[in-house]
């Protein structure tokens, strides 16, 4: 069918910040289901929470609107913009929800705004457990045997029916958050308890458990005409009972005949065809000897459907935004060949492994058993010939700085302790370790029958880790091996480094080996046809056979480096910086290539670049792309720390290589070190005249104790060379100091640990810019509205600075320009600095994309990232016309989306070491508005009515008075601690007194437990004042209470709520007419 | 075991050598499908070529002979990227390189599979030998290359002989007669007619019209097989006779042969369609079907004027015949394999619920 005609302006709903669960694939979505239905002359509106995205970049849509994601503010958008059709499954579950929401309550029949995609009743027939069993039942597809209940008695009272251990699924939930394993009647209740209180709808599925079944996935497209094509089927490398979302998975099944993939390929059509579905789907399967269940399915577009976009090549996004307005699969054009239609199914010629990436290293207390509710942060992919090839690229692709080789020898932080009785627990109860565990339990001698029979996984996966320890074995060590023995570790995978540790050598001595003997990776093709058609795709993966499919061409290329698997402290920001340097190069003439590894990403979507190299970032896997393609320049700016690690490396080793001449582009790799060796860096600083924090370094526990004596109490301590404030610490006495010291050794034994003087009270900034060597253009000037001491990433920041004077903020440019100019700084650099007492420190500098690059962009209205990529080919910025630093037209907010709900052990508590997996924008003509969206979008509903906890330090008292006044004038109660409530007693406020948590019970963490506070402001003035904020903290996040920390932030919330109880509420704007000249 | 694989452009490749010790040759063609290879293997339109995986990974879930298409392995020789030699699966009855073995049939694992197909779709299929060989001494890659070059071309081969029924049976069925000309059947195929309780004499290739109708039959069925249709003189011949008389039906080469009989001409593919991906469109409906395909040969879209055949269903990725109808003849046809088996199973009640509606004389 040709695509229907009234269908000429469609809203799309993102997905909002990245949440556990939620990651950078409906970034990746829903940029490719923009473009695709713009290409078909289609006005897009779209709405997204999250300005760390591709997809709101005012370019990508014909409307933007960087708001928060509520019914009521969609509901606005439609009014202001009218569009004929909207599409729910782009944006995940958030999307669906929100689809859900506004239908019920009558919004899209009121503006006549059409439901395209999925169908409202398959959103019902699919999150809606009990309708979801009779949908199955009608089509005599099989599930589970389950009871949809609303309470624990129900719950418990099913125990006997269906024996333990019993899966709880919450409905409208998202990656099974609140769900989980029950082995006991106690579990049974506690998961039930969580679980009725996550669903939107207070409804829990208890269910027969298939623990230890295979799990397999399909994904499936279907048009309107009826036409149904699966794109792809993944196997779970682990059983049943852990989520698939925090499984290894692979691309094809593996162990499935014929006869039973086409008979879950066939139910898989059934399904989407009974749903109605008019786009992607996603079925999810156990299987155990023949028989299959059906576990859940998707009706949108999901992680899945990234990665099997990804794996494949086939765009289903792209696909499926075209099938919502009509086309058919057969009407769509099939990109990867130009001359095939999109109506085939993608046939395969490799194996794709996915890892998940999960955030215990930032989390040591949480509970790291994974179960059927996700715990990860993001994943890897890779792609390899074989599952041994796949596998081992994965692993390094995750950046954990865990090998099997350390896993094999027990080198590793975590395998000290495996002895054996260690890894047979660890093999019956799954942890993020596990793949190491069973690698570690072959290598010490285990049967592939007792692992198989602990872990549920099936012995042909343990077979392929078995091959690799058979060729590691045949590297002898105390020499090179043999060109034979070397040759067949490079085909199964193993890299330079692996070789060299079996065989005793270094690592430069087994590449030039391989150099020497001509063993050299061929780059193959993803074309989504196994190479029955010429494909156009420049999509490529490494191995070692013999035919290498690239031409390099002669034209004047870059290598960009990517970012990774999404974890927190490098986000989806970085690859936001990644894709803007992509375009910004090809905007030069300059022919783009990628390499990254990461499938939810747009980075990795085929057509962002010249060349995707879908590859693990370490040194030799980049090594292998230069000395093939050859390019003029290697950019490490953009990825982050992952690439920004490679850096040094990168420039030893071309160094060493006459026969290239690759540069790295921007600043110098020595230059770089200069900004993060703190040595350095403070010699830089007091040769500038720049104030900087006291600070020493320590290699020993008596050098800490000697540092922290002179600087004073309390001092921030951390080891040097982290990511996101990894294992950094406010340390207030040499108690504190003895433990730190302890543990801190093992993080980074090869550097120092860096004690600074924690500026108590300090106001904190930000500042990102971009210099050439003569000019330094700043972007933005933020300003910390967050107690100091909380990692700025977990920041709530506001630009432009609401409380700094111009003189503070003249001082902040001057330091920027200078710090900048001396680093030598080609590209973008950021500054973090801090103000107390009219003096402006500056903390650390670091020459590299920033995770706030995206926001200060769109605050601002100037792409910073695609200017930086222009100054690092060696355009100036007065060529650019960016010299002046950009007056902001309004105010922004950045809030952080914290992780702790979904991390059950985990302390919530926020300090020097970064927490957050994502962050939302709240953008306004005025703080309060712009505060309050902020909020809003971050799911803190600051209140209208109830009660407000008041605890305020002396040196704000002068500032709550006004605050309390608008609170109380919106009918709030206010209620506090001692000298607050005296305070604004001696000023005319009423308020009621409580007591501190030191003085006892009842205080207002009880008040909190019992649901009577709504809202929480605690300005901390000493240890002990910030140890009785932690404990607040703690239960604000048990029970959703909005918690704020700084005067800056309530007075923000003040006329937040001022804003919020008027009449007419909040107004929406796009971006564009927000924020850009 | 030493295993080369030589082609007549000159190409040689040195590999891992399975199943049986022995040399083969035919054309070197390639399939796409990840799973199904036991179907593959003992499908009889395989014979005369070596049968190349465009996956990598073949052999994971074992040899289990409830999968197989007919007594044994049909394809000449087998070529993998890797061959799994530890299966895991709960029906494996054996590994491949067993089953290669026990059949009496070489294979080859560890060479560029991607390359082999690459050159293949550049070049057209090219002609091959395999040999396998378990002494230590080197094995002479030229030697396969010359073998290569004295294979006859596949057209020139009689393979139907090789595979048809030595002679006539019958399976009985409670409904409707078929009489089923076996030029190298599917078992899929006679169990779809089964199903359907249709009562199926199957006769050799060269069975003649008369022999045909003494079955007494409702519809004429011609099954799949190898090599060129032009090869299949007698079957040409009976279709020729009895179109018009009993409704026709027919799957891949039957397809083909049936097209020749009705007055078109078929030529070869440059390289075939086979794998289970492959998109049929139904010109009626519209919709795409995705089947899984076999064939070298098709039938030539410009023969077709002025025979009264009317084209059905298309392949939308190059457009080819997938099936036609002869709506004054009563014939049914098509060149997918709607039995499945490998493959997906999307257009199995479509064309058999037809077959057996036709022999129903609806």
């Amino acid at each position: 069918m040709p695509k229907d005609p009234t269908i000429k302006k469609i809203l799309l709903i993102g997905s909002g910040p990245i949440l556990i669960g939620q990651a950078a694939e409906f970034d990746f979505s829903g940029s490719q289901a923009c473009q695709s239905l713009r290409e078909e002359g289609i006005s897009v509106v779209l709405v997204n929470s999250n300005s760390a995205t591709v997809m709101t970049d005012p370019e990508t849509a014909d409307a933007v609107y960087i708001e928060p994601l509520t019914p009521e503010v969609i509901e606005k958008i439609i009014e202001i913009e009218r569009p004929d059709g909207l599409i729910a499954g782009f944006g995940g579950q958030t999307g669906l929800n929100l689809t859900t929401e506004l239908a019920e309550s009558g919004a899209l029949d009121k503006y006549n705004v059409k439901l395209l995609g999925t169908p409202l009743k398959a959103i019902y027939d699919t999150e809606d457990r009990e309708l979801f069993k009779q949908a199955m039942e009608k089509i005599g597809e099989p599930v589970p045997r389950s009871r949809a209940v609303s309470t624990i008695k129900d719950a418990l009272a099913l125990i006997p029916k269906l024996g333990l251990p019993l899966i709880v699924r919450p409905a409208y939930t998202l990656g099974g958050a609140g769900g989980g394993i029950a082995y006991t009647r106690d579990d049974l209740c506690r998961i039930c308890e969580l679980g009725l209180n996550r669903s939107r709808i207070n409804q829990v599925l208890v269910e027969e458990s298939v623990l230890g079944w295979k799990e397999f996935e399909y994904e499936v497209i279907r048009d309107s005409g009826d036409t149904c094509i699966t794109i792809c089927n993944m196997e779970n490398f682990d059983p049943m009972g852990i989520h698939t979302g925090e499984s290894i998975v692979v691309t094809p099944s593996q162990t499935l005949s014929d006869n039973e993939h086409q008979m879950l390929r066939s139910a898989a059509i059934n399904i989407i065809r009974f749903l109605g579905i008019e786009g992607g789907c996603n079925i999810q399967f156990a299987v155990k000897d023949g028989k299959y269940i059906i576990v859940e399915v998707n009706p949108r577009v999901s992680r899945s459907s990234a990665l099997a976009s990804k794996a494949t090549g086939y765009p289903i996004a792209r696909v499926a935004a075209k099938i919502a307005i009509g086309l058919n699969l057969d009407e769509i054009r099939n990109d990867v060949t130009g001359e095939t239609p999109a109506s085939f199914e993608p046939a395969i010629d490799y194996v794709v492994a996915k890892i998940p990436r999960w955030p215990f290293d930032k989390f040591v207390t949480a509970d790291n058993t994974l179960t059927t509710a996700m715990k990860s942060t993001g994943e890897v992919m890779a792609i390899g010939r074989t599952i041994e090839e796949a596998l081992l690229k994965a692993v390094r692709s995750l950046d954990i700085g865990m090998s099997f080789g350390d896993a094999g020898t027990g080198t590793g932080t975590a395998a000290d302790d495996w002895t054996p009785d260690r890894i047979r627990e660890l093999l019956r109860t799954p942890t993020d370790q596990r793949l190491f565990v069973v690698y570690h339990a072959l290598r010490t001698g285990f049967s592939s029958e007792e692992i198989s029979e602990l872990t549920s996984i099936d012995p042909f996966f343990l077979q392929k880790l078995g091959n690799i320890i058979e060729i590691e074995d045949r590297i002898k060590p105390g020499s090179s091996p043999d060109p034979k023995v070397l040759r067949d570790a490079k085909w199964i995978g193993l890299t330079d480094e692996r070789i060299a540790e079996l065989a005793g050598v270094t690592r430069e001595a087994v590449t030039d080996q391989r150099h020497d003997h001509g063993i050299l990776p061929a780059y193959k093709m993803v074309d989504t046809c196994a190479a029955e058609f010429a494909a156009k795709t420049p999509y490529y993966y490494s191995c070692y056979e013999d035919e290498c499919e690239i031409n390099p061409t002669s034209r004047k290329k870059v290598l960009i480096l990517g970012a990774g698997p999404i974890r927190i402290g490098q986000g989806i920001e970085f690859d936001y910086c990644t894709v803007h340097a992509v375009m910004s190069l090809r905007e030069e003439g300059i022919e783009t290539h990628i390499v990254n590894n990461n499938p939810e990403t747009v980075s990795t979507d085929f057509d962002t670049s010249d060349k995707l190299f879908f590859e693990p970032l370490t040194l030799e896997d980049v090594m292998n792309i230069i000395e093939r393609e050859r390019p003029y320049g290697v950019c490490v700016q953009f990825g982050g720390q992952t690439s920004v690690n490679l850096a040094i490396p990168l420039a030893k080793e071309i160094a060493r290589r006459p026969d290239l001449d690759t540069q790295i582009l921007g600043t110098s790799p020595d230059d770089m070190d200069l900004a993060e060796d703190r040595k350095r860096f403070n010699q830089l600083l007091a040769g500038l005249g720049i104030p900087q924090p006291e600070a020493g370094y320590a290699t020993s526990k008596e050098e800490a104790h000697v540092a922290s004596d002179r600087i004073g109490y309390p001092v921030l301590v951390r080891p040097s060379y982290v990511l996101g404030g990894r294992a950094m610490e406010i340390v207030y006495d040499s108690d504190d100091l003895d433990r730190y010291m302890r543990e801190a050794v093992r993080v980074s034994p090869d550097h120092p640990v860096l004690i600074d003087d924690f500026l108590e009270d300090a106001v904190e900034i930000d500042c990102d810019a971009v210099c050439d060597g003569t000019d330094v253009l700043i972007g933005a000037i933020m300003e910390h509205i967050e107690e100091a001491g909380i990692h700025s990433g977990d920041s709530v920041c506001v630009i432009p600075p609401q409380s700094l004077s111009p003189d503070i903020m003249d001082k902040v440019r001057d330091y920027v320009t200078r710090i900048a100019l001396a680093l030598n700084v080609r590209g973008l650099i950021n500054l973090q600095l801090a103000e107390k007492d009219g003096v402006v420190y500056v903390l650390e500098a670091n020459p590299r994309s920033s995770r706030t690059i995206p926001f200060v962009s769109k605050a601002v209205g100037i792409p910073l990232a695609k200017i930086a990529a222009k100054v690092i080919v060696g355009k100036t910025l007065q060529e650019l016309g960016y010299v002046d630093e950009p007056v902001p037209n309004c105010v922004s907010v950045k809030e952080v989306l914290l992780p702790f709900d979904k991390l059950p052990g985990a302390d919530p508590i926020l300090g020097p070491e970064m927490r957050s997996t994502g962050e939302v924008m709240g953008v306004d003509h005025d703080y309060g508005t712009a505060y309050y969206k902020a909020q809003l979008a971050a799911g803190n509903r600051l209140p209208t009515e109830g009660t407000v906890f008041l605890s305020i330090r002396d040196a704000d008292k002068g500032r709550i008075v006004d605050i309390a006044r608008k609170l109380r004038s919106t009918g709030l109660q206010l209620i506090g601690t001692g000298g607050t409530v005296a305070h604004l007693r001696d000023h005319g406020v009423a308020a009621i007194l409580i007591k501190k948590v030191s003085e006892g019970s009842p205080n207002v963490v009880d008040l909190i437990r019992a649901g009577k506070v709504d809202l929480i402001v605690n300005t901390p003035r000493s240890k002990q004042g910030r140890r009785d904020g932690y404990e607040i903290r703690r239960a604000a996040v048990d029970f959703s209470v909005p918690y704020i920390t700084t005067i800056q932030a309530a007075v923000a919330a003040g006329d937040a709520i001022t804003v919020a109880a008027g009449k007419d509420g909040i107004g929406v704007e796009s971006i564009r007419e927000l924020c850009y000249p | 075991m030493n295993a080369v694989i030589g082609l007549e452009d000159g190409t040689i490749l040195h590999g891992t050598g399975f199943g049986s010790e022995c040399e083969v040759s035919g054309e070197l063609v390639f399939t796409t499908q990840f799973t199904g290879y036991e179907e593959a293997l003992t499908d009889p339109s395989y014979r005369g070529q070596i049968l190349m995986f465009a996956y990598p990974l073949i052999g994971n879930y074992g040899v289990n002979p409830d999968a197989f298409q007919s007594q044994g392995m049909q394809a000449e020789g087998l070529v993998v990227r890797e061959m799994c030699d530890h299966p895991s699966h709960y029906q494996h009855k054996e590994s491949i390189h067993e089953f290669l073995e026990r059949e009496g049939k070489p294979g080859i694992a560890g060479i560029d599979t991607r390359h082999l197909t690459i050159k293949t779709r550049e070049h057209g299929t090219l002609r091959a030998a395999l040999i396998v060989d378990g002494s230590s001494s080197g094995i002479d890659g030229e030697y396969a290359v010359e073998l290569a070059r004295e294979q006859p071309d596949i057209s020139e081969i009689d393979l139907i002989s090789q595979v048809t029924c030595k002679r006539p049976y019958h399976i009985e069925g409670s409904g409707k007669k078929v009489a089923l000309i076996d030029l190298g059947i599917k078992q899929n195929i006679l169990r779809s007619l089964e199903r359907r309780g249709l009562d199926i004499s199957v006769f050799p290739a060269t069975a003649t019209a008369t022999e045909v109708m003494s079955a007494g039959p409702d519809i004429l069925f011609l099954s799949n097989g190898p090599g060129d249709p032009t090869q299949a003189k007698s079957a040409i011949g009976v279709v020729s006779e009895l179109a018009g008389t009993l409704p026709v039906a027919g799957i891949c080469l039957g397809h083909q042969v049936i097209a020749l009989a009705l007055g078109c001409e078929t030529y070869k593919l440059k390289f075939g369609h086979r794998g289970a991906n492959q998109p049929v469109k139904d010109l009626q409906s519209g919709k795409v079907y995705i089947s899984s395909q076999n064939h070298g040969f098709a039938v030539d879209k410009d023969s077709i004027e002025g025979t009264g055949i009317k084209i059905t269903q298309i392949n939308t990725n190059d457009g080819t015949i997938e099936g036609f109808e002869h709506p004054d003849l009563d014939v049914l046809s098509v060149q997918y394999h709607p039995e499945a088996h490998p493959g997906p199973r999307d257009t199995e009640m479509w064309f058999f619920d037809r077959v057996a509606g036709r022999a129903g004389g609806e």
